[in-house]
């Protein structure tokens, strides 16, 4: 049997040509697509096939020199062909470019591995929205903390806190596992009069980098720090409101 | 003639990529010689035309033009190549299955083989999305066509170039490579 999306957007998905939201629609379907997933694994070892055979061919001296002559001499420096007594001098260079190859990779590296705050909310945005299509919520749903919070044991290498504000008008309606830039994070899930509020919390890294609150597409959220969790609520619901589930959220 | 300012700019945002303009005319023309000769005619016309390209992807534009003297160069000297378009080829008679799949080998000479055998536009789109990197957007714009068909046209390239993969080698199939 072969699935439908293995042609489509199978290849999309590989060539990272899916938005977040899509990417992430397309994973769930893998989860239950065997079919995709054996194809998938087919794709990657095609193209590490195809980068390891060295297939680039790249233009030859000879061509160099030709388009030298024939385009006006202005347009391109002559190549500097580097004598013996150079050779020292193009070590020096070919080391200090190595060098900064290096660093700027593994600078890029720890850029990648927090997005930055723009992208940042958007993810979350993207998130809230995905959590809302029709069974995508909850994982876990009940209105009582003491199911929901052992629900996340050995599902996530840290404890969430997890309680009910009812009395505080943020009934607690359920929990599940999410994926937050590469992280699993855990969605806790309350209603504030008819709508959702996501609250999602990580462990704190050190480069963390939402702060503050904003609004996208429509959406408010609201991220902070605090006794080592990085929290951010997203809702359709007005600031004030996240504001105030924020302040309750460790009061004692 | 190009300003001088132009000039500068052509060194710096066309001339770089004269290695992406010859890999892409060796693959589309299955042949080094040939694919020099073209990459020049190539920079020339792009020199001549740079005037008209202000601000932009200049691997795509420069692409562009490699590809589109690459077929002309086909037409001229009467190449028997597979042309067809995209919609009108059929979906290799081998369907894959999860068996055909893992049995695909892969060394460095049946890549190249394989590559070198698909019809001209799956072996392009392939070149340029695995070789160059190129993203979907940019091979629509070099290859004038919409970014859909550019998907599942590299999604049955890479089911027929796996296909190519399982056949057994024939003899005598070597090139000049």
């Amino acid at each position: 049997m072969t699935c439908d999306l293995s042609q489509t957007r199978l290849h999309a998905y590989f060539d990272g040509e899916l938005d977040a939201m899509g990417a992430a629609e397309f994973e769930r379907h893998l989860e239950g697509c065997p079919d995709c997933e054996t194809r998938l694994a087919a794709e990657e070892k095609l193209r590490a096939a195809l980068a390891g055979a060295q297939l680039y061919t790249r233009a030859p001296k000879s061509l160099r020199e030709k388009l030298q002559i024939s385009l006006p001499k202005a347009a391109i420096p002559p190549p500097v062909e580097p004598s013996r007594a150079d050779s020292w001098r193009w070590l020096a260079i070919a080391a200090s470019v190595l060098l900064f190859v290096v660093v700027g990779w593994q600078y890029l590296q720890n850029l990648n591995r927090t997005l930055r705050p723009q992208t940042m909310a958007a993810v979350i945005v993207d998130a809230h929205l995905r959590s809302l299509q029709p069974g995508h919520l909850e994982d876990v749903i009940s209105t009582d903390q003491h199911t929901v919070k052992p629900w996340f044991d050995g599902k996530l290498d840290f404890a969430p806190p997890v309680r009910d504000f009812a009395n505080d008008g943020f009934p607690l309606m359920g929990g599940r596992l999410d994926v937050i830039d590469g992280r699993t994070v855990a969605a806790l899930v309350y209603g504030r009069r008819k709508h959702i509020v996501n609250v999602f919390v990580a462990k704190a890294q050190p480069g963390d980098s939402l702060h503050g609150s904003g609004e996208l597409q429509g959406y408010h959220w609201v991220a902070w720090q605090q006794n080592g969790f990085s929290l951010t609520a997203v809702s359709d619901v007005a600031y004030a409101d996240l504001e105030q589930l924020k302040q309750q959220f460790f009061a004692p | 003639m190009l300003e001088q300012q132009d000039r500068a700019r052509f060194e710096a945002d066309v001339l770089p990529h004269r290695d992406a303009a010859y890999n892409l005319a060796r693959w589309t023309l299955r042949g080094r010689a040939q694919a020099e000769d073209v990459t020049q005619e190539a920079f020339l016309r792009a020199y001549r035309s740079f005037g008209a390209f202000q601000t932009g992807n200049a691997r795509a534009w420069l692409l562009q033009i490699v590809r589109n003297c690459c077929f002309t160069w086909l037409q001229q000297n009467h190449v028997a190549e597979e042309m067809t378009e995209f919609d009108e080829l059929t979906v290799p008679p081998k369907a894959e299955n999860p068996e055909s799949l893992a049995m695909a080998t892969y060394d460095r000479e049946r890549l190249q083989r394989a590559l070198e055998n698909l019809p001209a536009h799956f072996r392009e789109i392939i070149v340029l999305r695995e070789l160059e990197g190129c993203s979907y957007k940019e091979i629509a714009a070099i290859t004038t066509r919409p970014i859909g068909t550019v998907m599942s046209a590299l999604a049955r390239a890479r089911q027929q170039l796996r296909t190519l993969l399982t056949e057994p080698v024939p003899k005598g199939a070597s090139r000049d490579l």
